[in-house]
């Protein structure tokens, strides 16, 4: 195909790559190809080969050895036998943990997802508008928290929530009693949505800064009050800015495991945590990798959505 | 006291000095940080008047219109629309629409929804709304194109959802930023007619800001020309053209010729300026403000000069100046000359031509005689 082209093609120019592109093609290999290669086997090798690895160990049962899980392939005497346990899943939708793990993850992701919506998109919205000197240093606001490792800053927020804690001992000058805010749903609440505020912050930015301020003159032109021009033209306009925003704070909160181990209490019941505790505690690989892959499935399916929907959306803007 | 008859089809109201201004301006002024984007404008615009503030950029003119639809408020002045004060008044409760220069249409909307946004801000019934819609789609020819979006509309089009849009709820006023500006040139020429014939059928007020002198000399009733934020003329595009005040709306607008000379004669009937500039004096058939010996700018347009190869007759000793031809440029009805003057001036001639393909025409490097009317110039003082 390529050597067909050129034929047709101008007399190529001398260049670096030349050579090693005529050695190559020699081999039936186009640089076009190889550039779409690179991706392709990185992905191969470090997503999709583990993915099938975990995949085939949610399949076999617990046993004591090493590996702890029963082998899915065993040789009796020239008998190939291919041994897939259901059980793992089985147990998913029939034990009551699970479920209610998976139930409550969702939930506090999606109301993680929300508050930070309702706190990030202002927040953007006045970067956007900011002047342009301003801009900048206000978006390194949001990215400054960054720098510092996200471990710490949950230990530093545990050191505000805690039973002596900054915030109590503040409240404690007033005379009021202290608030038990760790090992609460509360904190989880609280660590989540500052741990990922910036990832709402930042796709709401990128939107906002972008939206022509002569539409919304023209909606207050045309009568429109503040509210309303809000609600029919800036609002419908930053949906994609919202949706990108919304996945990246839900899809990693509903899988999220440091922040409700280190500032919930027994009570917060998220997938991440049962995980945790089946594969360290109960070394229990083979249901730890089923709820892997059930986790995967929860995720992929609203990513799939909101992709589809966003597409859509673009679509139709430019539909012409 | 008998008032003179007006004739009914006289829409010139500016020239009654008992008409009341639809809009009133008094000494407007804004000002960003140090800088007058606007000072001290004063202005009455009429009702059913098609009005252009004309100017370069950074002359004012679209903060005066934003003004005007509320988006700015004056830093001093009051604005007053239909007698009402509208300085501090938010855009949304002003009667007044603006079409922008870059359209702005939603683009999430498609034309019916963009044209119906402002119909459903005034709470219209629905029935009502689409047969308002129908009809102003039929008023700017886009039947049919209701259900498409602004990126499924070419640039003639979107200008017309977009004048369609202001229009819709029937404002007493319409403000207009260079409203064909984004147009090729042919299709501005088209636009600009159906624009006059749609403000002449609604008799809606148009307030249009261009930096276009040809759109505004053919659009406008009246004109404001607008210099650093201030008012140079307000006028009639004759006037503005065959009468400026001054030499930035001489030089603004058109091309002209423009000398120096010094006042000889001061009389009521006439006066007479000696040009050196020119190689002769310039005879002025009427009285000018002016004294003896003062130094002014005489200004006259291409078309008013006449070329010959003999000497003309000329009256009063003056108004005829020799010169060479230098250039020529050949533009189909009209040919310019440029000639050259004895003290280096040049001057720019243009000469109709009416016979096809003239083998006598004056050509290049002859020597040529300039002459002109004795009311052909204006004197200019300032």
């Amino acid at each position: 195909m390529s050597s067909h082209d050129t034929h047709h093609a101008p007399p190529p120019r001398p260049r670096v790559w030349s050579g090693v592109e005529r050695a190559l093609a020699a081999v039936g290999i186009s640089g076009k190809a190889l550039v779409i290669a690179a991706p392709a086997i990185w992905l191969t090798v470090f997503f999709l080969v583990p993915l099938a690895v975990v995949f085939g160990i949610s399949l076999t049962i617990k046993q004591f050895g090493r590996p702890p899980y029963t082998p899915l392939l065993t040789n009796e005497e020239g008998t190939v036998q291919l041994t897939l346990h259901l059980n793992n899943y089985l147990r998913l939708f029939t034990d009551q943990l699970y479920v209610a793990a998976y139930l409550n993850s969702a939930k506090i992701a999606f109301i993680s997802t929300v508050i930070t919506l309702l706190i990030g998109y202002p927040m953007a919205y006045v970067i956007g508008r900011a002047p342009d000197q301003w801009r900048n240093i206000l978006l390194m606001l949001v990215i400054l928290p960054f720098w510092t490792s996200f471990l710490l800053r949950v230990y530093a927020l545990s050191g505000f929530m805690r039973g002596n804690g900054v915030i109590n001992q503040f409240l404690a000058l007033f005379g009021i009693e202290p608030l038990v805010m760790m090992q609460t749903d509360f904190a989880v609440y609280v660590g989540i949505v500052y741990t990922y505020l910036p990832f709402m912050i930042l796709p709401l930015y990128t939107n906002l800064v972008k939206l022509d301020g002569t539409l919304l003159e023209a909606s207050a032109d045309l009568g429109a009050r503040p509210v309303r021009t809000f609600l029919s033209i800036t609002l419908p306009l930053s949906m994609p800015g919202i949706l990108a925003g919304s996945m990246l704070v839900f899809i990693p909160a509903i899988g999220e495991f440091v922040i409700p181990a280190l500032l919930g209490g027994p009570g917060t019941l998220m997938i991440g945590r049962v995980l945790w505790d089946e594969f360290f505690a109960n070394t229990n690989w083979p249901r730890a990798a089923a709820v892997a892959i059930a986790m995967l499935v929860v995720v992929v399916i609203p990513v799939m959505l909101l992709q589809r929907a966003q597409d859509a959306m673009r679509d139709k803007e430019q539909a012409s | 006291m008998v008032k003179n008859p007006q004739l009914a089809i006289d829409t010139r109201p500016w020239r009654d000095p008992t008409a009341t201004p639809f809009v009133r301006l008094r000494n407007v002024t804004k000002k960003f940080g140090d800088i007058f984007a606007v000072s001290d404008v004063s202005l009455d615009i009429y009702k059913s008047e098609l009005f252009c503030l004309l100017g370069g950029s950074g002359s004012g003119k679209s903060t005066l219109l934003r003004m005007l639809a509320g988006f700015e408020q004056p830093t001093a002045g009051t604005i007053e629309i239909d007698g009402q004060d509208m300085t501090h008044v938010p855009p949304y409760n002003r009667p007044v629409n603006m079409m922008f220069q870059s359209y702005a249409l939603f683009p999430h909307m498609n034309v019916e929804q963009n044209i119906a946004y402002g119909l459903k801000r005034d709470g219209l019934p629905r029935a009502e709304i689409a047969e308002r819609v129908a009809e102003l789609l039929t008023l700017v020819k886009l039947q049919g194109y209701g259900a498409r979006t602004p990126h499924q509309l070419s640039g003639g089009q979107r200008q017309r959802v977009a004048l369609a849009r202001a229009l819709a709820k029937r404002p007493k006023l319409l403000l207009l930023d260079e409203p064909l500006g984004a147009l090729d040139k042919k299709l501005r020429e088209e636009t600009q007619f159906e624009l006059v014939k749609i403000q002449e059928t609604l008799g809606v007020t148009f307030i249009v800001v261009t930096h276009d002198q040809e759109e505004a000399m053919s659009l406008a009733t009246r004109i404001g020309v607008m210099d650093q934020g201030e008012i140079a003329m307000i006028g009639e595009p004759t006037d503005i053209y065959e009468f400026p005040n001054s030499k930035f709306v001489a030089g603004f607008i058109g091309s002209v010729n423009m000398v120096e000379g010094v006042v000889t004669e001061d009389e009521p009937g006439h006066v007479r300026i000696r040009s050196e500039e020119l190689g002769c004096d310039i005879y002025v058939g009427h009285g000018v403000d002016c004294a003896p010996d003062q130094r002014l700018s005489w200004a006259i347009r291409p078309e008013k000069l006449a070329l010959s190869r003999e000497r003309p007759a000329g009256r009063f000793d003056a108004n005829v100046t020799q010169g060479t031809v230098e250039e020529i440029s050949y533009l189909g009805d009209v040919s310019v000359y440029q000639v050259l003057l004895a003290s280096g001036k040049r001057l720019r001639v243009t000469q109709t031509n009416t016979m096809r393909g003239n083998p006598d025409a004056i050509t290049w490097d002859e020597a040529v005689y300039l002459t002109w009317g004795d009311s052909a110039g204006s004197v200019l003082t300032v």
